[in-house]
């Protein structure tokens, strides 16, 4: 598995985790998914994090916002490939809070660390399975 | 009416995005589509036929749960969108003491 991403759209969701600190970012990766399961990223939307309650560990996306988020990508030929999040000082991986939550199988998640406010480490991740069976699986990034 | 078929549910609608349907209410438009598609089923519908609790089921741009849920008449202009959740979060461990940045 590996996701393949434009040096702007990299360059574009890790400030918006620099920019959203301390609090977490979230966003939509759209594209296309490969045969081979390798996505190539076409473009990101920012989204709202609309966790009001506790918004430096924890991320949702409004799924209103979600549905004209795939609608808008369909009528372009594109589809949702994946998501990314930041997570303020603490290292980019996965928790099992984000485990629990995903429900996008073939899919990739993507995680910032931004420390002290800066964007450092980036990894993605791929969830495979059913979502009785799910599990995240690394992924690498080709920033192109 | 269309339903968009979101990315991870694809590969049990032989790959389709899309699906055209004619049904007057929710229930009848998930009814047909999982009869096509059974395979479906699970990944929407617990063991006890209710739909998953993450999984959101909109006609054009509202949510069925704001509507009468699986009872809300549709009609054959309408675009029916079904999307999984997406959250989550880090666990209350920060960077400074953890071992393994």
């Amino acid at each position: 598995m590996a996701l393949k991403i434009g040096k702007s759209e990299w360059e574009q969701f890790r400030r918006h985790g620099e920019e959203t600190y301390p609090h977490e970012c979230c966003g939509v990766l759209l594209g296309h998914i490969g045969e081979d399961g390798v996505k190539q990223v076409q473009a990101i939307v920012q989204c709202q994090n609309q966790r009001s309650d506790s918004l430096h560990n924890r991320y949702g996306i409004d799924p209103r916002e979600l549905v004209r988020v795939q609608r808008e990508a369909r009528a372009r030929g594109q589809d949702i490939v994946g998501f990314y999040h930041s997570h303020p000082d603490h290292p980019a991986r996965w928790s099992q809070t984000d485990l629990a939550e995903a429900h996008w199988t073939g899919c990739s998640y993507v995680i910032t660390s931004v420390v002290n406010g800066l964007a450092t480490e980036t990894n993605s991740f791929n969830l495979g399975g059913e979502d009785d069976s799910k599990y995240f699986g690394d992924e690498e990034i080709r920033v192109e | 009416m269309k339903v968009l078929i979101p990315t991870p549910l694809r590969q049990y609608t032989g790959k389709q995005a899309s699906v055209e349907m004619a049904a007057s209410t929710v229930a009848e438009m998930l009814n047909q589509l999982t009869s096509r598609f059974p395979d479906l089923r699970k990944q929407l519908f617990t063991d006890d036929g209710k739909l998953r609790r993450f999984v959101n089921v909109y006609v054009n741009d509202e949510d069925i749960r704001y509507l009468e849920h699986e009872r809300t008449a549709i009609k054959e202009n309408d675009t029916i969108s079904i999307v999984p959740s997406v959250a989550g979060g880090m666990s209350r461990v920060r960077i400074s003491s953890c071992s393994t940045p």
